[in-house]
């Protein structure tokens, strides 16, 4: 069922891409049944560039993310990181590479270890890439420290339940930073914290990207969030991609009836823009038994036949923009 | 303060011991909804618009030290028995709270926690019990409501079981339901759906309504009056669209400023608020949110605003430096 699409047809911003997502497939088994999470995934990623991937809980956005980084198994389908296919590397080959790719997860307290010091916990990575000099490790932390905006001489001895979940945040960042990684996969890192809060983290990580030159794989369910950090956006819904597009273009017309669907449920914060009551279009179904065709199909205002007989390919609408749908918007 | 309040809590404090001296989690709060209106209160983690909206339920942990007065419908509720207590919440004075899975009972089917409350507060029979318990998750749109009476919370999704939550609140025909952060835990798809129903089933029963949110964007649309806490306090008050026509608190307006924005281009970097809300144990001089603000002169630093009118008799803000210009959508 899953469909080829050719190479030049793949949503992919100019420049070398650093990591391409070919045909990617996840399943899992619940008991006697398969959860269909990811099927059929194509994406490219430029160097440099940051990808926002939206979604609805369940969508397969988070273990889109943890496929990429080989840390579930994808059951079919290329990871190509910098021209290496990560799906086919074991062992040491993929520990190599993996110290030039990283990952932030939403909850920063729960990421910490909260019996460990601030200052073990960051030098971790270098420790298991085999820096053995503690003098150089502590330079290190120092600096990295320093980067995500925490005074390291008051941070390093203190433990993480001394720190509110922002500064947790930070510290998951700097850990992230300290082996120099190309690629960041970002897994909703400001939805558990607070409005101000989430700002100065948002501020952070771009900073972090232009200081660093990294590129970012960044997974949100919030658009407004994704929309202020990303050069490209991919929406998800149900394990596949519906639309992909540049942010600007995909926000000012998106094609997808689920992306309009998902911008106009966001609350605004305007009293002159009454919200308008939304069509009530239920819950995602279950990802076990996916619907045929088009999987938006039974939440969607236009789906007909067609949509539950062929399921549609993510093709071009404009230049720049992919959409997988067989009524789009424009 | 108009007279005809349904709810007014009157210069309310709560104190919690800790054990780094007492945390003043709530500081000399007023407020007042009239029937059928809608409060928002908005404010970040730690403000103490939880601990408010408990006090109003007296809903307080043990050790809590309440001062001040509530109101309902009459009657103070610091001065009612346990029992009476009871009685009212359920009945009149309903809740919602953020996590439906910790507000309903995991080991209770949904309608044995529907049918229970019907019965005990209405004293209705069981077939009527049953009858109107169908007919309450049909109300919030929940699919197959007969068959939904025999589930679990477990077997619903987080929107479902909201809707449980509400359908329960709903189930007595409360005057004022409070809904504490009810949408923080739901995709944004689903936080559309269920403002909706709440906002239609509030129209419907002419029901009083708190929305306590850290989200501007919720209460925008949806409320009549806003009330933004900081740090225990109500630092700003107004009807919902003079608070964003005009916002004149510098907490307000950097708390809106630091959304993003769907009409921002991308990588516009964000107007954050710098630093984080002062500890509660060591309550600050001057204004709270002083240490934060851009506008602060030396005389925040010493000196406590009072909540006090401004340019109409609704309009409220603890500030020496209100912002005089139209504030708008965000710097």
């Amino acid at each position: 069922m899953m469909l080829q699409i050719s190479p030049t047809a793949l949503p992919s911003a100019s420049g070398e891409p650093l990591l391409e997502v070919n045909d990617l497939v996840v399943e899992y088994p619940v008991g006697a049944k398969t959860v269909h999470a990811v099927s059929g995934v194509n994406l490219q990623i430029a160097r440099g560039e940051t990808l926002g991937l939206v979604g609805e809980s369940g969508c397969g956005k988070s273990t889109l993310g943890r496929a990429v980084l080989q840390l579930r198994r994808p059951t079919s389908g290329q990871v190509l990181f910098d021209g290496h296919d990560l799906t086919a590397m074991q062992g040491d080959a993929l520990r190599l590479m993996r110290r030039r790719v990283q990952l932030i997860f939403q909850d920063p307290i729960a990421s910490l270890n909260p019996r460990r010091k601030i200052g073990d916990i960051v030098a971790e990575p270098l420790v298991i890439s085999g820096v053995k000099d503690p003098e150089k490790r502590k330079e290190l932390v120092y600096e990295v420290l320093s980067a995500v905006g925490l005074d390291p001489a008051l941070v390093v001895g203190r433990l993480p339940h001394e720190f509110s979940g922002g500064q947790c945040q930070r510290i998951c960042i700097a850990r992230a930073l300290i082996l120099n990684p190309e690629f960041i996969v970002c897994d909703e890192p400001v939805s558990a914290l607070d409005v101000s809060i989430r700002a100065q983290i948002l501020n952070l990580l771009e900073e972090m990207k232009a200081r660093f030159g990294l590129t970012l794989l960044f997974i949100a369910h919030d658009l407004a969030v994704v929309k202020a950090v990303s050069d490209r956006v991919a929406v998800m819904y149900l394990g596949r991609l519906c639309e992909v597009g540049s942010s600007e273009q995909l926000f000012a017309s998106p094609a997808h009836p689920y992306t309009a669907l998902l911008i106009e449920a966001i609350p605004v914060p305007d009293p002159d823009v009454r919200p308008t009551e939304t069509v009530p279009v239920g819950e995602p179904p279950s990802p076990i038994a996916p619907p045929s065709g088009c999987r938006f199909r039974t939440r969607c205002p236009r789906a007909d036949q067609r949509c539950s007989d062929e399921m549609p390919e993510l093709r071009p609408v404009v230049p720049g923009q992919l959409v997988a749908c067989h009524h789009p918007l424009i | 303060m108009t007279g005809n309040a349904l709810l007014s809590v009157e210069d309310v404090s709560v104190e919690l011991p800790t054990p780094r001296g007492n945390l003043r989690a709530v500081d000399h709060v007023d407020l007042t909804v009239g029937a059928g209106q809608t409060l928002g209160i908005v404010g970040e983690s730690g403000c103490g618009k939880t601990m408010l909206s408990r006090a109003i339920l007296q809903l307080l942990p043990k050790k809590a030290k309440l001062t001040g007065r509530v109101m309902f419908d009459g009657q103070n509720l610091l001065q009612l028995s346990p029992e009476k207590l009871r009685k009212l919440r359920g009945r009149s004075l309903a809740v919602v709270f953020q996590d439906p899975m910790t507000s309903l009972n995991p080991v209770l089917t949904i309608g044995t926690q529907l049918i229970e409350t019907l019965k005990e507060h209405l004293e209705l029979d069981e077939a009527t019990a049953v009858k109107r318990s169908i007919e309450l998750l049909a109300a919030v749109g929940i699919p197959a409501p007969e068959q939904r009476l025999a589930q679990y919370p477990h077997q619903l999704s987080g929107g479902m079981r909201q809707r449980v939550a509400i359908a329960i609140a709903l189930s007595c025909e409360p005057k004022l339901l409070i809904a504490d952060e009810p949408t923080t835990a739901l995709d944004v798809t689903i936080q559309a759906q269920i403002l909706d129903l709440l906002a239609r089933e509030q129209r419907r029963r002419h029901m009083a309504m708190i929305i306590i949110t850290h989200d501007l964007g919720v209460v925008a649309g949806r409320t009549d009056e806003v009330a933004v806490m900081y740090a225990g306090r109500v630092v700003e008050r107004a009807p919902t669209p003079a608070l964003f026509k005009k916002m004149r608190m510098p907490y307000t307006e950097a708390l809106l400023a630091a959304l993003p924005r769907l009409d921002a281009a991308p990588h516009t970097p964000l107007p954050a608020i710098s630093g984080r809300p002062p500890d509660p144990t060591r309550p600050l001089k001057g204004c709270s949110f002083s240490p934060r603000c851009r506008y602060a002169v030396a005389r925040c630093h010493t000196e406590k605003p009072a909540l006090a009118q401004a340019d109409s008799l609704e309009h409220q803000f603890a500030c020496f430096h209100p912002i005089e210009v139209h504030a708008g959508a965000g710097a």
